[in-house]
């Protein structure tokens, strides 16, 4: 065991865990955050994703001594002031997914394809997800809000 | 953060005996979907015969719906709201639903067999019907004027002539006795209940029908939501479980020396083959379970090789067989035919997994009350399943549904919960358990494989005559869908309790499914002894549409064969077969918007280059919904790769409570079934499961997503509403080897449509 120090969606939270310890557990169990959620334990579904450094990185594979000190935003933390972060709102209106179980994955690497690439080409979106999974197979309506998400940017640059 | 206390049905009750009760101890902000464990007096479900079994109006107007029906995902909650705000003439977001908690709602008979809008909203809608009606009633009184002087809009009830007199329903609240007997009818799916109080005709919905936006997702999005994984009991360890090194092994013994090192550990449990380990916080659980040392039997070598499953299929002894259709004489028409023509497909075992492994918590108490925390599809049979498995009375068991990721059956949730019982039992402290990946996708229940065989008999004139159906399926349920009983679960069976409630459930033709009206036709459904008989990671269940997709991927492409062989276009045959209007009108409508280029299949005229273009069609019925799935496909003629470019999918099931919701569910339904076309086959050695995640069990993912999905809604609001969860899912799987067909002329017989068994296929012509 030994203290960590995290930085997760604005505040710093300090840890006396196991430094081997994926960062997922400790957010979740010592940190009583309800996102990211498990899916597989083996970096291949995007269900436990959060953004490092504004990157979306699967949290059960990134270990608590890597995590620490760097910027930690979960799903709950992309609210700013009370407001939905404009990707939220642009799934919300979509209606998109059904039982929502893997969402971290598709609304954050949506987050961080959109800052990166504000006008992904179709075959760009496919790829910056391809490797996350959707169960329900909710895809028609995760591309319609990638797509409502970037055209509303702009529209607003 | 603790399970948040909502009051107890004793407090429900207790102030008065009628319809309304005051809810002063009700914080509505509290999130009722996670009720606290109960007292003994709480935890027996309602008697459905009373109206606040169903429905409560509080001090604040808010509408309090319980029911045995949970959400699995597509919305069923918003389409509940929205039938409750209708009879009752509320603001939609006046409606709170409490959903599948066995302590405070009738038992419905869970989720199952898409008939949660079919026949679960018809008790919400004829009590909130009779709760308008009695409302009524108290404000004519009230105001002094007869009930048909009043109207009703917002949950306030006002004279007609006067509007000026008014009394909202929120005042009404809590004042009086009601004479609030309803009558029931049937039970478990089909429980109903009649009152005075009559619902509106259709034609008056202003609210139903309308696309509402689902009150799930929002939350959903924003990660506010709670579920099942989010559920913390105070003072709750943490469990996993290992399984046996393969069927048929058992137990020798377990060293536990490298596991109690791990910081946190707290127990191993052996209970028979049944292992688990039990930690203070899920990290160490994980650990301690890697840890552990357990020795087991050799497993036996009993299942056969995975290359041979569709010839052991055939050779093994048949354990049942039901005829479930029969006109006319197909073996006469078939013996005397100008034409005759056979063809057998092949549909693979195939997994649930879904998304979240499967989560569970258990807080066992065998001399009071057990809480249990699942978001398995029918809470009450699970608590059946639990009281029988402690041996305790039904009433001691409090099962509360809370969502979990969506769970297309009985894909293991239920097993899960049980493992979260037995080492809460053993280590007498509230225990949650989520599985791993590997648990769930190797070792969570499996869709049964099916090999159906056809004939059928043209005519000199090219008519068909006849069409005889046989198939060879292992049980839809051998391990029984209903949780209710303790043999039914993984983790009892290892602990030594049979599973004695398994039934034949036959992969049948005709029944749920009309036929088409050909002069005759043979249906026999032949049901196999199971895979293996016991404790097995190849138990099969109910995976979405327990047999309709492996049933539909033969019928819908003999079909195409037929017509291939006739020289006719494939839906001008299937228009010509079939009598439904409705089934004709999926047909024509899905033909329509995808402008079907009528022509015989296959295509005449190949294209050049490495890529063949192709369309087809499936048509699935199932009880009273009817579906037309026309998919676009373009196969690889080098390396055999299917893409679906386009779906269109007509849709019917008769009065549509939320488009939006219904388009959803149809899209998702779409991709899901392409997934398990092309993709999803559960692999096997001798004696273990070998697909054990999303790399060895593989799904559809975003580049097989079609360019365009195109659902027409056909809305009939004079039929009752039929399923919608599961009949797009039944057509993909033909559609897609139709298009195949068309684009290729090959027939592709045994899915998944594989790059190999399309090359395969494709190859096999091009040396004919």
């Amino acid at each position: 065991m030994s203290v960590a120090s995290l930085k997760v969606n604005g505040r710093v939270h300090k840890v006396d865990v196991d430094p081997k310890c994926p960062l997922l557990y400790v957010l979740r169990d010592d940190l009583g955050l309800n996102n990211p959620r498990f899916g597989c334990g083996v970096g291949q579904c995007g269900a436990c994703t959060v953004l490092v450094d504004n990157r979306a990185v699967r949290s059960c594979q990134m270990t608590v001594a890597n995590a620490a000190g760097k910027e930690i935003v979960t799903l709950e933390g992309l609210e700013a002031n009370g407001k939905p972060h404009p990707v939220q709102t642009a799934f919300i209106a979509e209606q998109t997914f059904q039982c929502g179980y893997c969402l971290n994955g598709w609304v954050l690497t949506a987050k961080a394809l959109l800052d990166k690439n504000p006008n992904p080409s179709d075959a760009e979106m496919r790829k910056s997800f391809e490797n996350l999974v959707c169960r329900c197979a909710s895809h028609v309506g995760i591309f319609a809000a990638v797509r409502r998400a970037s055209q509303s940017a702009r529209r607003s640059a | 953060m603790a399970p948040q206390l909502a009051v107890s049905r004793r407090e429900f009750v207790k102030d008065a005996g009628g319809l309304l009760i005051g809810f002063s101890l009700l914080d509505s902000s509290v999130l009722p979907r996670v009720l606290a464990a109960g007292s003994p007096e709480t935890v027996s479900a309602p008697s459905p015969s009373r109206l606040d079994a169903w429905l409560r109006i509080d001090k604040e107007g808010l509408v309090h719906v319980f029911t045995g029906k949970p959400e699995i995902g597509m919305g069923v909650s918003t389409a509940y709201a929205q039938i409750v705000a209708e009879e009752l003439d509320v603001p939609l977001d006046h409606v709170q639903l409490v959903m599948g908690d066995t302590a405070s709602t009738a038992n419905q008979g869970g989720v199952g067999g898409s008939t949660s809008i079919m026949l679960g909203s018809k008790p919400l809608r004829n009590a909130s019907a009779n709760a308008r009606y009695l409302l009524l009633q108290m404000a004519a009184q009230r105001l002094g004027v007869p009930a048909e002087q009043l109207e009703v809009k917002d949950g306030v009830v006002r004279v007609k002539s006067s509007p000026t007199k008014s009394v909202s329903y929120a005042e009404l609240a809590g004042v009086g006795d009601l004479n609030d007997a309803l009558k029931v009818s049937g039970d478990g799916f089909s429980l109903n209940v009649e009152g005075a109080g009559k619902p509106k005709d259709p034609s008056a919905y202003t609210v139903v029908g309308k696309p509402v936006p689902r009150e799930d997702l929002p939350p959903k999005i924003l990660g506010h939501f709670q579920y099942i994984t989010d559920v913390r009991v105070p003072g709750m360890l943490h469990g996993r479980v290992i399984r046996p090194s393969g069927v048929g092994a058992t137990f020798v013994s377990v060293d536990e020396s490298a596991a109690k090192a791990i910081p946190g550990f707290v127990k191993t449990v052996v209970n028979g083959n049944f292992v688990g380990v039990v930690a203070d916080k899920e990290w160490a659980a994980i650990q301690a379970a890697k840890a552990l040392h357990v020795t087991w039997t050799e497993p036996k070598a009993l299942f056969p090789e995975q290359k041979d499953l569709y010839a052991y299929m055939r050779s093994a002894p048949v354990k049942a067989t039901k005829e479930t259709l029969r006109r006319g004489d197909a073996a006469a028409a078939l013996s005397s035919a100008a034409k005759k023509l056979e063809a057998s497909y092949e549909f693979p075992f195939q997994s649930h997994a879904t998304m979240g492994p499967g989560c569970a918590a258990a807080d066992v108490h065998t001399d009071g009350i057990t809480t249990v925390w699942s978001g398995a599809q029918k809470p009450h049979d699970l608590q059946k399943g639990f009281a029988e498995l402690l041996r305790v009375p039904i009433d001691s068991v409090h099962v509360i549904w809370v969502e979990d990721a969506g769970s297309y059956g009985r894909p293991g949730f239920e097993d899960t919960a049980a493992d979260a019982v037995l080492l809460s039992q053993a280590v007498g402290k509230p225990v949650r358990v989520q599985w791993s990946r590997e648990d769930m996708t190797a070792w969570g229940t499996k869709g049964p494989a099916v090999i159906c065989d056809l004939a059928a008999a043209l005519d000199a004139q090219r008519e068909a005559t006849a069409v005889q159906f046989t198939s060879r399926a292992f049980s839809g349920a051998d391990t029984m869908f209903r949780p209710s009983s303790a043999g039914n679960f993984l983790g009892a069976m290892l602990a030594g309790i049979p599973n004695t409630t398994g039934m034949n459930e036959f992969a049948q033709w005709g029944v749920e499914s009309p036929a088409y009206s050909f002069q005759n036709i043979l249906a026999t459904a032949h049901v196999l002894p199971a895979f293996f008989d016991g404790p097995s990671p190849m138990r099969t269940t109910h995976l979405r549409d327990p047999e309709g997709p492996a049933t539909s991927f033969a019928t819908e492409s003999f079909m195409d064969e037929i017509a291939a062989a006739a020289g006719v276009d494939p839906i001008e045959f299937r228009l010509k077969y079939i009598d439904e209007p409705r089934a004709k009108a999926v047909l024509t409508a899905a033909a329509q918007k995808a402008g079907w280029d009528t022509r015989p299949s296959p295509k005449k005229t190949a294209e050049g280059g490495d890529i063949a273009r192709g369309r087809g069609v499936g048509l699935s019925t199932r009880n009273g919904t009817y579906v037309g799935t026309i998919a676009e496909v373009e196969v690889n003629r080098k390396t055999g790769t299917v893409h679906v470019t386009r779906f269109v999918c007509a849709h019917d099931c008769g009065l549509i409570i939320n488009p939006e919701a219904l388009r959803t569910t149809i899209e998702a339904n779409l991709i899901q079934s392409l997934g398990r076309s092309l993709k999803e086959e559960t692999m096997f050695d001798r004696s273990n499961v070998t697909s054990i995640d999303w790399i060895t069990y593989p799904v559809a993912r975003a580049s097989d997503v079609p360019e365009r999905v195109e659902v027409v809604l056909i809305d009939h609001p004079e039929i009752p509403s039929s399923g919608a969860g599961e009949p797009s899912s039944r057509a993909t799987a033909a559609a897609i080897a139709n298009a195949v067909f068309d684009a290729t002329g090959a027939r592709i017989r045994q899915a998944p449509l594989t790059p190999a068994r399309v090359k395969a296929a494709m190859d096999t012509i091009h040396s004919a």
